[in-house]
């Protein structure tokens, strides 16, 4: 009996795996979660009838997609930081749009030259402050300021958005000083770098430090949340060298595929996300910065106040990023 | 994967070499060590009270030892770093209750350190050691135990002189299953903030996109584990422990009021803190933030999950059977190879296995493209490394280790004299198998069928990595939902991953009742063990 279950279980496996493809679709490979970007695929699909398929994985798409070559069905890939963009760009994994749409609705500074790739929205690479400090005026290189000895809570010096700041710190720097800074951080912090950057948030509400690294949307999603919310109340979001260069500013960004099966359609959707109503709602659910400068954002994050961005090209931070992960290793910042 | 890795660019190596992977190494080193010694101890000594003491509610420990297996490590670390950590309930209760301020103002051992990961990750591995080991103190033959006492020894005497020497086999395959789960482990040491050789290799491919200097890396912890399970293999090969009389009634142990006490807490605590507690977090988070709709949204995503745990189960269990009676039987002098070599797969990284799923079935797809724009057929696609095929494939690897493991060490119980008394009666090879190997290695096969079902079903990094599109399995949805700081929201996923887990546990435990009038004497007796070994 039981050899017989197992050959039938086998014989229903063989049918289901072959998938039958019908009707109009896009294929995403999204390095972003699911659930952020459902709302707009829905209303995509609402408008155009085209099937949005999604596949969700943060780690190997790059490699994924290189094994496929010409055979991969991926039309559209999600990032959710400038260096994945220039990865996938520097292996040749992707093809240039040419959409006049996407050109007019993305500012310059947030396009691949050679059109291969362009940003959904931007973000803020803030400093959260304990509100009991008050209200500071607050650069990146002040972390290292003594007076911050122990007070220092952030998530990973290797993850994607700790090494693109780094990156804009050696731009700005050069190498030496950036260690420097980096030894010096790395000797202010309260605990060894872990959790992500919510938790820090969490960790400045329990007293357990005062100042940590975080993202601009992350702020407004724990005030949404009914848990999380008290420790957001607890901080200030502070925008930093306002007085000198300006934040250091990193982008969600999509892309074409070099062998999208769909073209048509992919082309479809990356306009789609670029118009007003889906800048509109991406900003809305997930706290983000529209890239249109004609879009604005939520009026939570709006409420944060207007900001200075630091104006140095992503391309040159994502050229730093080997650079700025040797750093960090060197400085041992997460031992 | 080491041709790859010889070639590997040497700066970066030198680079990570003077900078981190000396801590890196010593943490890899550390975590191993305390995992396995701590699996040990948990492991053996709970099936020694088990099997050999009269300690109170038996038959209910006897399997809730088991259920912390159904727990995926990473989501235990989440719950006790939750539950634990400065800003947890539970020191924030001491704070409110002794007005203290800051972290300055007293002390409270950190769970996110290289002892907290081991001692999470040996709560929850450490059923591999309890469950083989106890199997096989169940298969001993007691005669051997009572010659003991006959000799004079006094029954802890013969349990450690007699019994624990012939469990070896047992408990060896356990602890290279437990050190090899261990090194593979990314997401709780991730989560704990401990760097191993595995952060490396994640640092290398994913940071620095140098996949070959990844590899290399890979190879060393492939050369540690080598080295460990040649070492232990060397230590066991001269010694040949065979019971013939697995069913004689065994002599129990009778313990104080004291020692029951003591004996029986120390089982409970291991059931409690590896299954109960973090098992009751999720049920009370699940009430707190589910609803019906909720859970009925994720059923498909439970079938994926059951579909993927049902494959790489029953392949896997019957290519295990394959290797290990040809093993046993066969002549030739390479007959060891097939089954040690497929043991690997499970100390490699999930995602690194992924990606050499794809290395290996993507030119085999690029050539049956090819193949049909010849012949003019409609072209196929990524029909291997593309579908589910890549997932089941790449598990079936991951987890051989544990049905090999299973079924050898249920083989070595078998005395060689069955292998040939039967064809010496003139019964064919075919016939001595069925009627005599497969019923007396049933509560293996079971067992083994088990352990890869569970395994399976709590699967994450390779299934993220290779499922086709809009395919979630509730591993996959959980770590969405929990990366994002949403452990609550995930909880009710997290609660099906156990469940259907439990599953197969309570099943096995529930057939033999009723099998057991109904079959002959050959059933009978085998479904007995089954019982025994669950």
């Amino acid at each position: 009996m039981f050899k017989k279950s197992i050959l039938l279980t086998f014989i229903i496996s063989m049918v289901i795996t072959t998938n039958a493809n019908a009707g109009e679709e896009v294929n995403v490979y999204s390095y972003r979660q699911p659930f952020l970007v459902k709302p707009l695929f829905d209303l995509f699909t609402k408008d155009t009838g085209i099937k949005v398929n999604v596949v969700f994985a943060k780690k190997g798409m790059a490699e994924r997609l290189a094994r496929e070559g010409k055979y991969s069905p991926a039309d559209v890939l999600l990032t959710t930081d400038i260096s994945r963009l220039i990865e996938l760009h520097d292996r040749n994994l992707l093809q240039t749009f040419n959409s006049s749409i996407i050109n007019k609705a993305v500012p310059n500074q947030y396009r691949a030259q050679d059109d291969t790739w362009f940003a959904l929205t931007t973000r803020v690479r803030n400093i959260y402050s304990a509100k009991r400090l008050g209200h500071i005026d607050i650069n990146y290189e002040d972390l290292a300021d003594i007076k911050y000895k122990g007070r220092i809570c952030t998530r990973s010096g290797k993850h994607p958005y700790n090494v693109a700041l780094v990156a804009s710190m050696i731009a700005e720097h050069g190498e030496a000083q950036t260690l420097i800074w980096l030894e010096k951080v790395k000797a202010n912090l309260a605990r060894k770098p872990q959790g992500s950057d919510r938790a820090q948030v969490q960790a400045i509400h329990q007293n357990f430090c005062d100042i940590s690294l975080g993202n601009s949307y992350y702020f407004g999603k724990m005030l949404n949340d009914d848990k999380q919310k008290i420790w957001a109340e607890a901080v200030n979001i502070n925008f930093p060298n306002q007085k000198n260069r300006g934040a250091h500013v990193n982008i969600s960004g999509m892309a074409l595929a070099k062998y999208s099966p769909n073209q048509e359609n992919a082309k479809a959707l990356m306009e789609f996300l670029v118009s007003k109503p889906a800048q509109q709602l991406y900003a809305e659910t997930n706290m983000e910065y529209p890239v249109r400068v004609d879009v604005k954002p939520s009026a939570l994050v709006a409420s944060w106040g207007e900001f200075k961005a630091d104006d140095l090209s992503l391309e040159a931070i994502a050229k730093h990023r080997k650079t700025a992960l040797k750093l960090i290793d060197k400085a041992q910042f997460d031992l | 994967m080491l041709y790859a890795g010889i070639n590997a660019s040497g700066d970066l190596f030198n680079h990570l070499w003077q900078t981190v992977l000396p801590s890196y190494i010593s943490n890899t080193l550390l975590l191993g060590i305390m995992v396995v010694v701590l699996t040990l101890v948990f492991g053996i000594s709970s099936a020694a009270l088990i099997v050999h003491t009269n300690i109170v509610a038996k038959n209910l420990l006897r399997w809730l030892l088991i259920l912390p297996l159904a727990m995926p490590a990473y989501l235990v670390a989440y719950l006790y770093t939750d539950l634990f950590d400065y800003a947890g309930p539970v020191q924030r209760t001491l704070r409110h209750g002794f007005n203290w301020q800051s972290p300055n103002d007293y002390y409270f051992f950190d769970i996110r350190t290289l002892l907290g990961a081991a001692i999470i990750i040996a709560l929850v591995l450490f059923p591999y050691v309890y469950m083989l080991t106890r199997t096989a103190f169940e298969q001993q033959d007691q005669n051997l135990l009572r010659a003991g006492r006959l000799l004079g020894l006094t029954e802890q005497q013969s349990f450690i002189k007699i019994a624990l020497p012939l469990a070896r086999p047992a408990i060896a395959v356990a602890a290279s299953l437990v050190l090899m789960e261990t090194l593979a482990d990314f997401a709780t040491v991730q989560y704990f903030a401990v760097n191993t050789l595995t952060t490396a290799i994640y640092d290398t491919w994913l940071g620095y996109g140098e996949l070959a200097s990844a590899n290399a890396l890979a190879s060393i912890l492939m050369l540690f584990i080598l080295f460990a399970v040649v070492t232990e293999q060397r230590a066991r090969a001269q010694k040949n422990h065979q019971s013939n009389r697995p069913d004689t009634e065994r002599e129990i142990i009778q313990l104080s009021k004291a020692q029951q006490l003591l004996a029986s807490s120390f089982c409970w605590f291991l059931a409690f803190a590896g299954f109960i507690l973090p098992f009751a977090l999720l049920i009370i988070m699940a009430i707190d933030y589910s609803n019906t709709e909720q859970l009925f949204k994720l059923l498909p995503t439970g079938m994926n999950s059951i579909k993927i745990a049902l494959y790489t189960a029953t392949l896997s269990t019957l290519i295990a059977l394959v290797l290990g009676l040809y093993q046993r039987l066969s002549t030739d002098s390479w007959r060891d190879m097939p089954q040690k070599i497929s043991g690997f797969g499970y100390a490699i990284p999930g995602t690194v296995l992924a990606m050499a799923m794809l290395a290996t079935f993507g030119p085999i797809d690029h050539g049956l493209n090819y193949l049909a724009e010849l012949w003019q057929f409609k072209q196929p696609g990524l029909i291997l490394s593309g579908s589910i095929f890549a997932i089941i494939f790449a598990l079936i690897v991951r987890f051989a280790a544990i049905a090999n493991g299973t079924i050898s060490s249920g083989l070595d119980q078998i005395p060689k004299s069955l292998d040939y008394a039967p064809t010496s009666l003139g019964a064919g090879l075919g016939k001595t198998l069925k009627q005599i190997h497969l019923p007396l290695l049933k509560p293996s096969i079971l067992v083994a069928w088990l352990l890869v079902f569970v395994e399976a079903m709590k699967e994450l990094p390779a299934v993220l990595l290779l499922r086709p599109f809009n395919f979630e399995t509730l591993s996959t949805q959980v770590y969405q939902l929990i990366s994002d700081e949403m452990l609550e929201q995930g909880a009710l996923g997290a609660i099906l991953i156990v469940l259907l887990g439990l599953l197969p546990i309570i099943w096995l435990n529930k057939e033999p009742k009723k099998h057991r009038q109904s079959t002959g004497f050959h059933k009978k007796h085998s479904f007995q063990q089954n019982k025994e070994t669950l």
